[in-house]
């Protein structure tokens, strides 16, 4: 739950209300981010993905983070392949090329989270995606779930950045993000070509200059369209 | 270059401000902050400690400084093209209206934001776009206009990222600056479209900007691991897939050019 605050001179501070979690709670005690770290490799808490039924947790801490981000790169990853595999008719060169692109950089950042994930706990596992809403001979719909795919992606760790307790992680998905953002950008200048769109003003606030932000709660629900398998996140917020 | 007139301007908009709550309450200047921080009395005295190295209110304005000082510089970047007679082919304008608007925005958003910290924003340098004579036709030749575009959007992702760490015990200030540096992306990968470049960066090659821009994108090594073991796709395509940071001095070492006074 936040609330935006927003003064007559621009200002924008978002305060941010939660309940105190397990992070919370040690910073308050006092624990340090060591002890913090050693909990992500020690503590069941943290590193544990539990099924529920025929789902998927995402678990906690950090941890729960990169599953997250790890999960929305597996649906990506898995969007792209399938774009290229079947081509939509009339693919032009130049799309060919930036939709072949991203399918590679998705997969990199799908095979990254896994391998960082891995040397420390154990990551969720392959997710089964349903893209039967999306018309993969059709161009405008292959390019507006792309569109919608990255404005997710980018919101997705704009908002999670902020939970994220490990300066390392938070760098890698800075590393990440903006390459998302410069997908967003890609992709909605195919739709709409020389216009305002690659940074329009429903996703960057035309007053504020701040692109969009959700949490995994926000995300989860969207996302869930095209996921087969049932992802939860009972201990992210 | 006045790099060290930069420093030296960073560094007094920090040692100024012996911040406390009730400065940034009477700062603050707005009753509804004033009122929202008032009843959240920890908020700001604290930042929301929650690191190891948890940062003071003093780091983070500077940080926000550093952030100011490049907005101005492409806020007033853009402002000058978009007002060149003939520079902008008109297919081309909106695009930079946008961008135009979004620097202009985040010019606000930043001093705002400092303020409302108990900060003292740091007042707008003098540009000088041509860089000293090295880009004499910056406001004439379209083709010099979007090269610097592109160096100063690629840098600012750059500068943004290679900041994040450094705001990490402030939530609030932390998202906003991860919402500025994912737009400063959307840009770049449209400028660097309308040059014919990918929107994204292979290896480190510049696209004709200057080399410091790109000095590190080149990189395979993220969190420990050399990504080329651990997936199946392309050298170029791995460099294009993580964009890496700049510190704050190489960022300056850029900027610094443009920057008179």
């Amino acid at each position: 739950m936040s609330e935006e605050i927003k003064g007559t001179g621009g200002e924008l501070i978002t305060l941010v209300k939660k309940p105190i979690s397990r992070r919370n709670f040690l910073v308050f005690t006092g624990i340090s981010a060591a002890a913090v770290t050693l909990g992500i490799q020690g503590c069941k808490e943290d590193s544990v993905t539990t099924p529920i039924g025929t789902g998927v947790d995402l678990g906690s801490g950090d941890v729960g983070i990169l599953n997250y981000a790890y999960a929305l790169e597996q649906l990506e990853a898995a969007f792209y392949i399938k774009v290229m595999s079947s081509p939509y008719s009339g693919m032009t060169a130049a799309e060919s090329s930036i939709l072949s692109d991203i399918r590679d950089h998705e997969i990199a950042h799908r095979d990254f989270f896994k391998a960082a994930i891995s040397a420390v706990a154990t990551p969720i596992p392959s997710l089964e995606v349903n893209f039967s809403s999306i018309n993969f001979a059709d161009r405008a719909s292959v390019l507006n779930t792309a569109k919608a795919f990255e404005d997710l992606g980018v919101s997705a760790y704009n908002g999670a950045g902020y939970f994220i307790t490990s300066a390392v992680y938070l760098e890698l998905a800075g590393k990440i993000v903006s390459v998302e953002a410069r997908h967003a950008a890609a992709i909605r200048d195919l739709l709409n070509p020389r216009s305002a769109d690659f940074a329009g003003d429903d996703v960057v606030n035309a007053t504020t200059g701040l692109d969009v932000q959700r949490k995994p709660s926000q995300v989860l629900p969207i996302a869930a369209t095209y996921l087969t398998t049932t992802v939860t996140a009972n201990n992210l917020p | 270059m006045k790099l060290e007139k930069i420093y030296n301007e960073l560094q007094d908009n920090v040692s100024d401000e012996k911040v406390t709550r009730r400065d940034a309450l009477s700062k603050a200047g707005n009753f509804g902050i004033k009122a929202a921080l008032a009843s959240l009395p920890f908020v700001l005295s604290s930042l929301i400690t929650k690191s190891a190295k948890a940062q003071s209110t003093t780091d983070i304005i500077a940080v926000l400084n550093f952030a100011l000082t490049l907005e101005y510089l492409e806020a007033k970047f853009y402002q000058m093209g978009l007002a060149a007679p003939g520079l902008i082919p008109a297919g081309d304008r909106t695009v930079f209206l946008q961008i135009s608007k979004h620097e202009t925005a985040h010019v606000g958003a930043l001093q705002g934001t400092i303020t409302s910290l108990g900060g003292t924003p740091v007042s707008e340098p003098t540009f000088d776009f041509t860089a000293g004579g090295t880009y004499p036709d910056v406001f004439t030749n379209y083709a010099t206009f979007l090269t610097l575009a592109q160096a100063f959007e690629d840098t600012g992702v750059r500068a943004y990222k290679g900041q994040a760490g450094n705001l990490i015990s402030n939530d609030a200030v932390l998202t906003a600056a991860l919402q500025i540096h994912s737009v400063e992306a959307r840009h770049a990968s449209e400028v660097r479209r309308i040059r014919n470049n990918k929107g994204w960066i292979t290896q480190a090659n510049t696209g004709g900007a200057p080399a410091p821009v790109y000095n590190g994108e080149n990189n395979f090594m993220q969190g420990g691991l050399d990504v080329r073991t651990i997936t199946t796709v392309s050298a170029d395509a791995i460099t294009e897939a993580f964009d890496e940071t700049l510190t704050k001095d190489q960022v300056l070492a850029i900027a610094g050019p443009f920057i008179v006074m």
